[in-house]
């Protein structure tokens, strides 16, 4: 699950990780208000989407007088934002992040994520902060200091002396401010479960602090249980509706461009579905595992998620029977198709236990739209024929 | 031959008299493994499934000499029955729930290490060694014995590809799913050379998907070290950058953990790749003929 900017400097905050300050604003006239709030002479006005680029996007502006406060706040709440991120269709601001404008003298980045391959968090930073660390490792990996840390014995003394003496930091001063800072960001990303903390631009003012000037972060949704105060933090406007419908079902969806609906037991064998379909010349429009219990309910579900698509021309049902039999599932393939009204050829394959008398159901039951296929190969191929309307 | 288990190795279950556990405990000791026991803290001295309960680990193991947890408790205690299992000289836990954070996993898996446990999962199907021993959830009747060792992330794709094996005429030593999962025990490296020393087995079959970098690893690994034939899909070819796919370690991120990148760097190892899943049963066909 991923949080707003303002959302996570809330939590910096919480574990003394130095931000500008700031207020979160709904309309241009509490964005005004913010701004009185806060004080001074400039401002900037952040559009708040999960999705990075917003800069260049046009979502991050700055303010020299109230007027414009309230002239740029009108301006981006309301607007779609596309980023590099967001994809074509971009995003809907519906917030704005007031902030105080900062005295900015360098940029740097930081972050924390996992490292699968150490099996352990790691910090990453860099003098190259405001650039895309994609780019930044491609291109000059050099520049990016990575100092993994083990959680069984913690931050420790040489983890901060790395990343300082790795970014170039001198003054003893600003060197203990960035150790500090480093440390409590590894903190609250053990404590709260972050999959990924990043923040880029980290700043140094004129006066040498080091400011979170905007930061993103994304949790581990397997924990979320044990933190009622991040799950509260969840926007919904910001995840895609069809894969929230479907989690509730325990379905886990995701909307492709294609042209071929695809249901599928298990996540690896519906991506081997999805390979297999365009291996054969179609397109998968979605991405579906009904997971290894397929019932009536969750495959009619699953039928009406991938119908809402109006791009499908054809179904394929890929079904592979272990616990859970065949002809259990054939069943539920048939209740299903009574409670959704299923307008393309849906092909299914039903192998494993119990397969050939699943095929027997299917085949008595004689459901106009209804294509059986023998295995994954032979499904695939009657799926892509259907689409093209050629069966 | 197998690697890991046969039929004589003792099993526990941790989780054993609840909904799961007891569903899938019958289904492995009608598949033939001995299960001598479970783990349930409060009700040791149970009898269920005509195995005695015991409350924790180091009662278990020093009432049976098992060697072997199958691990069903919920995801908000599985960090601390691995490591219970891993300090009570347990060999290898083979962990099936779904859903554990990775930060327990993190310390769990760590805390393996330092004991000497080896662990399988999370959020896998288990182990099978085909005929002898189930360990896990997998439909054990699509396995029959024969000579190709698996290796897989996902489950249907585990049964999809031995399926395919059997149908071709050919059988199972050892299937192992080592899950889907940021962090998980046992990988594609361990038991490549396991397989490679397994008398018994002349090929493998190695199922990997979208997000990290075992497969590059393993396909270093490979190149270096194995020298029966190998053949692999990856999948998720089709998945779109930046979106789970199911499994929480299913994830491209940023340009990294491409199918593509996998695909190649097996490819460039000697290894048969497969562009579908449907192509596994003819190429362990082409490869062992």
């Amino acid at each position: 699950m991923n949080i707003h900017e303002y959302q996570a400097k809330q939590i910096f905050a919480e574990y003394g990780v130095p931000t500008p300050r700031g207020i979160v604003a709904n309309t241009p006239e509490e964005a005004v208000a913010n701004a009185k709030e806060l004080g001074g002479n400039i401002w900037v006005v952040k559009a708040q989407i999960h999705a990075g680029g917003r800069g260049l996007g046009g979502g991050v502006k700055l303010a020299k007088s109230l007027e414009e406060v309230e002239e740029l706040a009108n301006q981006i709440l309301g607007m779609t934002l596309v980023t590099h991120q967001t994809g074509p269709e971009g995003k809907l601001v519906q917030k704005v992040y007031i902030e105080e404008g900062a005295d900015i003298k360098d940029e740097l980045y930081l972050s924390v994520v996992l490292d699968r391959a150490a099996e352990m968090p790691i910090i990453m930073a860099s003098t190259e902060g405001g650039m895309d660390i994609e780019t930044v490792a491609e291109k000059t990996p050099e520049k990016i200091i990575k100092v993994p840390v083990d959680p069984a014995f913690g931050f420790q003394g040489y983890h901060g002396r790395e990343l300082v003496f790795g970014l170039g930091i001198t003054d003893k001063a600003e060197q203990k401010k960035m150790i500090d800072f480093a440390k409590k960001l590894y903190t609250l990303y053990m404590d709260k479960d972050a999959e990924m903390i990043e923040i880029n631009p980290l700043i140094k003012t004129g006066s040498g602090d080091f400011l979170a000037l905007d930061g993103k972060m994304g949790f581990d949704d397997s924990a979320l249980w044990r933190h009622p105060e991040i799950e509260a933090m969840r926007d919904i406007s910001e995840e895609d509706p069809d894969e929230r419908e479907a989690s509730k079902y325990g379905l886990s969806y995701v909307a492709l461009d294609g042209e071929i609906g695809c249901m599928v037991n298990g996540a690896g064998l519906a991506m081997g579905t999805m390979d297999t379909i365009n291996y054969m010349g179609g397109t998968p429009a979605n991405f579906l595992d009904v997971g290894g219990t397929a019932s009536a309910e969750t495959v009619a579900k699953g039928f009406e998620i991938i119908l809402k698509n109006p791009n499908v021309k054809a179904i394929f049902v890929n079904i592979f029977g272990g616990i859970v039999r065949c002809d259990r599932i054939a069943n539920g393939i048939l209740e299903a198709t009574k409670m959704v009204d299923v307008n393309v050829p849906v092909v299914v394959r039903l192998d494993g236990t119990n397969a050939a008398e699943a095929a027997e159901i299917l085949k008595n039951a004689n459901i106009a739209n209804v294509i059986t296929a023998t295995d994954l190969g032979d499904g695939a191929a009657k799926a892509v024929a259907a689409a093209k309307g050629e069966i | 031959m197998s690697i890991l288990v046969n039929k004589d190795t003792k099993v526990i279950v941790q989780g054993f008299t609840g909904g799961e556990g007891t569903f899938h405990s019958e289904q492995c000791m009608a598949y033939g493994t001995n299960i001598v026991g479970g783990v349930t803290p409060g009700k040791g001295g149970q009898t269920h499934l005509g195995k005695p309960v015991f409350n924790t680990v180091k009662e278990a193991v020093k009432a049976t000499g098992a060697t072997v947890s199958m691990v069903f408790v919920p995801p908000a205690f599985v960090g601390d029955a691995v490591m219970e299992a891993a300090s009570a000289g347990i060999e290898l836990a083979v962990i099936i729930t779904e859903g554990a954070p990775v930060k327990d996993m993190q310390a769990a898996k760590a805390c393996a290490v330092k004991n000497g446990m080896m662990t399988i999962g999370p959020n896998c199907p288990g182990i099978i060694t085909a005929e002898e021993c189930k360990i896990g959830i997998m439909p054990g009747n699509i396995f029959k014995k024969g000579n190709v060792g698996l290796i897989s992330k996902s489950g249907t794709l585990t049964y999809e590809g031995a399926n395919q094996v059997v149908n071709e005429g050919y059988g199972i030593t050892t299937a192992v799913g080592i899950g889907g999962d940021p962090i998980i025990g046992l990988s594609y490296k361990q038991l490549l050379q396991m397989f490679q020393d397994d008398p018994e087995t002349e090929a493998i079959v190695m199922i990997g998907e979208i997000g990290g970098d075992l497969e590059i690893q393993a396909a270093k690994f490979i190149k270096e070290n194995i020298t029966k034939p190998v053949v692999a899909f990856i999948a998720g070819q089709t998945a779109p950058k930046g979106k789970r796919m199911g499994h929480a370690g299913a994830i491209i991120s940023g340009s990294a953990g491409t199918a593509k990148e996998k695909m190649d760097a097996l490819s460039a190892a000697g290894v048969e790749v497969v562009v579908s899943p449907a192509e596994i049963g003819k190429a362990v066909k082409k490869v062992l003929s």
